[in-house]
């Protein structure tokens, strides 16, 4: 990938930007995540109802494509709807496919 | 520092005007004369004082949005912040045309209540996570969509 895009995956981002975790519609738990790096802490965090509410609306996807414009990460956690998981089995499967994408990006940046 | 509101000074008369305006609003001075008394000349006077002072703050519909098939839902939201930003975050949320009502409220955490207005959950949603959430020293979101409502009136003021 080209450096520019990794560093911008990887960047800090506003707070209009951020994820904002909710567990159901316009029940905010106060957690957010800046960045992609925030996000993989946060996924291990989180309320698994929060994660749930997200993953089966589209949101967790919507946010990486649009917002982090990672459309890789956005594939890929749109692929583990196939499995329909729930709880911290979504919670695990989740946190593989974003930590191990967030790895992979920061290995790329350091070259 | 906050200086606390001073109460205007209202006669009898007053009071009865604006009970009656509270029950009709659509009233003419001089039917609201006749039924106490006096000219509507006087009532008139009444009421221009009262608007002009602000007693009298505003004369408004109430449209049975339901009737005219206007789809809409309505939430109470309350948002716990941060002491110091309490005040802003109730600024911001006056501002939004989706927020009707804003108060601050004393429990055991400091919070804004607010009602809320969309056309859908969805909608409802999206502006809670877009516009609330990120508003500098919100810590906390609860929200309840009101599914039926029993009743609704302002506080009919009583004659002195």
């Amino acid at each position: 990938m080209i450096p520019s895009s990794v560093a911008r995956i990887l960047r800090k981002l506003s707070r209009e930007n951020a994820f904002y975790f909710f567990t159901s519609i316009g029940n905010y738990t106060g957690e957010n995540a800046a960045s992609l790096e925030e996000f993989v802490k946060k996924i291990g965090e989180v309320n698994a109802k929060s994660l749930e509410f997200h993953f089966y609306r589209g949101d967790l996807e919507k946010w990486a494509a649009e917002v982090l414009e990672d459309g890789e990460l956005a594939e890929e956690i749109k692929s583990l709807k196939n499995l329909k998981p729930v709880g911290d089995a979504l919670r695990d499967q989740l946190y593989i496919v974003v930590s191990k994408r967030f790895e992979k990006l920061k290995s790329e940046f350091r070259g | 520092m906050k200086l606390k509101k001073q109460a205007v000074s209202l006669d009898s008369l007053d009071w009865n005007i604006l009970q009656a305006l509270q029950e009709n609003a659509k009233q003419t001075y001089t039917e609201i004369g006749s039924r106490f008394g006096v000219a509507h000349s006087t009532v008139y006077d009444r009421i221009k004082k009262m608007e002009e002072n602000n007693v009298i703050k505003k004369y408004t519909t109430v449209v049975d949005l339901e009737k005219v098939g206007v789809k809409h839902i309505t939430a109470i939201m309350t948002v716990f912040t941060d002491p110091k930003e309490s005040e802003n975050v109730a600024k911001k949320l006056s501002e939004a045309r989706e927020v009707l009502e804003v108060s601050t409220s004393l429990s055991e955490e400091l919070s804004i209540i607010a009602k809320v207005v969309a056309k859908d959950q969805d909608k409802l949603h999206s502006f809670i996570a877009l516009r609330v959430a990120p508003l500098s020293g919100v810590l906390r979101i609860r929200t309840s969509i009101i599914t039926r409502k029993y009743k609704e009136e302002e506080l009919l003021i009583e004659r002195k």
